[in-house]
C-alpha cells in the first residue's frame, strides 16, 4: 500500500473525488473534513512546503461555484499532491496558517482576489489592492475594466 | 570672391537723449539701449530673467514607476545628458523639485502617492507624462490602473511611445523651456 492509498483510508471517505495526470494527483475533498486532511498530511505524511494556494472561479451558476487549491509538497521524498475543496457563494474555508505560515498572505491574495474569507486567518485583509477597492477582480462577473471605467 | 564685405564703419557714441525728446511709449530710447549695450549693460525684464533662470535649472524629481524609467535614466546618464539642458538634478525629495516625470504605469493603489507627492512640490511645478501608460493607461484597460494620469495632475506634456527613446524625453523637456519661457512668473510662484 502506497502513501496516497494509506492517506485516504485515514480520512475515511473525506476525498469525494481524485484524479491523476502523467504522476500528478488531484483529491477533491469534502469542505467539512478539510482541516483535518491537512492537517494529516502535513503531520504524518510530510508535506511539509505549500507550494501554493489559489483560488478558482468556474463562473455562475455552476456547483460548486468556487475552488480553492492546495498545492502540497513533501520536501523529503519529493512527491506532490493537490487538494482542491469546492465552496459555493458565501461559504468560508478554515484557515491553514497554523500548519503552513506561507499560507498566511496567499490566503489574503484569494480573499483579495474572489471574496473567499478564510476563518481563523489572524489579518484577513486584502493584500494588492486597496482597502476601498469595489469587489474582486478574478470572479468571473467581474468586468475587466472595473465598475468605474468611465469615470 | 563672391561674398561682399562691408566696410568697417567708424561708431559715434550717441549723446543721452533729452527727456522730452523720447517717444511716449519707450522708456528706454534706441539710442540708449545701443549705448548701454557697448557699455557691457543688458536690460531685460524680469519676467523674462525669471523664466530664464527656471528654464535651465529644472530640477525632476525622481518618479519612475515602471521599465519608462530605465529609459528616464538612459536620458539622464552620459549618452544623452539631460545635463545639458540643465535638467540632471534628479531630486528624491519633492520638496527640492520643480519637475515630475511620470515615468511608467500608474496603479489605483499608486495614484495616492503620485497625488501626494504632486502636492509636496512647491511652485512653480510642471509635470510630463511619459509612455503609453501615463498617457492614457496604455495596454493596462484594466481595473487596476489609473487611465491616464491626467486623472490626477495637471500634466503639460504627454510624451508618446511604449517606452519613448530618450530623444523624445529630451523634446519635452525642450519644450517645456520654451513654455516657461512664455510664462509668467507672477501666476506661478
Amino acid at each position: 500500500m502506497d502513501w496516497l492509498d494509506e492517506a485516504k483510508e485515514c480520512l475515511q471517505g473525506a476525498v469525494i473525488n481524485e484524479a491523476e495526470f502523467r504522476g500528478e494527483h488531484t483529491w477533491v475533498v469534502d469542505k467539512s473534513s478539510l482541516f483535518e486532511a491537512l492537517e494529516l498530511l502535513r503531520r504524518d505524511f510530510g508535506f511539509n512546503c505549500l507550494v501554493d494556494l489559489c483560488g478558482l472561479d468556474m463562473g455562475e451558476g455552476e456547483s460548486p461555484r468556487f475552488y480553492v487549491v492546495y498545492h502540497l509538497r513533501n520536501m523529503d521524498s519529493k512527491v506532490q499532491l493537490r487538494v482542491k475543496v469546492g465552496l459555493e457563494e458565501g461559504e468560508t474555508v478554515s484557515s491553514s496558517c497554523g500548519l503552513w505560515a506561507g499560507a498566511d498572505w496567499m490566503e489574503r491574495e484569494v480573499y483579495d482576489m474572489f471574496g473567499i474569507e478564510f476563518e481563523g486567518h489572524p489579518n484577513l485583509t486584502r493584500l494588492y489592492l486597496s482597502e476601498d477597492f469595489p469587489g474582486h477582480p478574478l470572479r468571473k462577473d467581474y468586468p475587466t475594466e472595473g465598475y468605474d471605467f468611465e469615470e | 570672391m563672391g561674398v561682399k564685405r562691408t566696410p568697417v564703419e567708424k561708431v559715434e557714441i550717441p549723446r543721452l537723449v533729452k527727456p522730452e525728446e523720447r517717444l511716449v511709449e519707450e522708456s528706454v530710447t534706441e539710442a540708449e539701449l545701443e549705448m548701454l549695450e557697448k557699455g557691457g549693460v543688458l536690460i531685460t525684464s524680469l519676467n523674462k530673467a525669471v523664466n530664464w533662470a527656471r528654464k535651465w535649472s529644472i530640477w525632476p524629481v525622481t518618479f519612475g514607476l515602471a521599465c519608462c524609467a530605465i529609459e528616464m535614466m538612459a536620458t539622464a546618464a552620459s549618452h544623452y545628458d539631460m545635463a545639458r539642458f540643465g535638467a540632471e538634478v534628479f531630486r528624491p525629495s519633492p520638496r527640492q523639485a520643480d519637475l515630475m516625470i511620470v515615468a511608467g504605469t500608474l496603479t489605483k493603489k499608486m495614484a495616492p502617492v503620485l497625488k501626494r507627492v504632486y502636492d509636496q512640490m512647491p511652485d512653480p511645478k510642471w509635470v510630463i507624462a511619459m509612455g503609453a501608460c501615463a498617457v492614457g493607461g496604455g495596454i493596462y484597460k484594466s481595473y487596476a490602473v489609473v487611465q491616464g494620469v491626467d486623472k490626477v495632475v495637471p500634466v503639460d506634456f504627454y510624451v508618446p511611445g511604449c517606452p519613448p527613446r530618450p530623444e523624445a524625453l529630451l523634446q519635452a523637456i525642450l519644450m517645456l523651456q520654451k513654455k516657461i519661457e512664455k510664462e509668467s512668473f507672477q501666476n506661478k510662484i
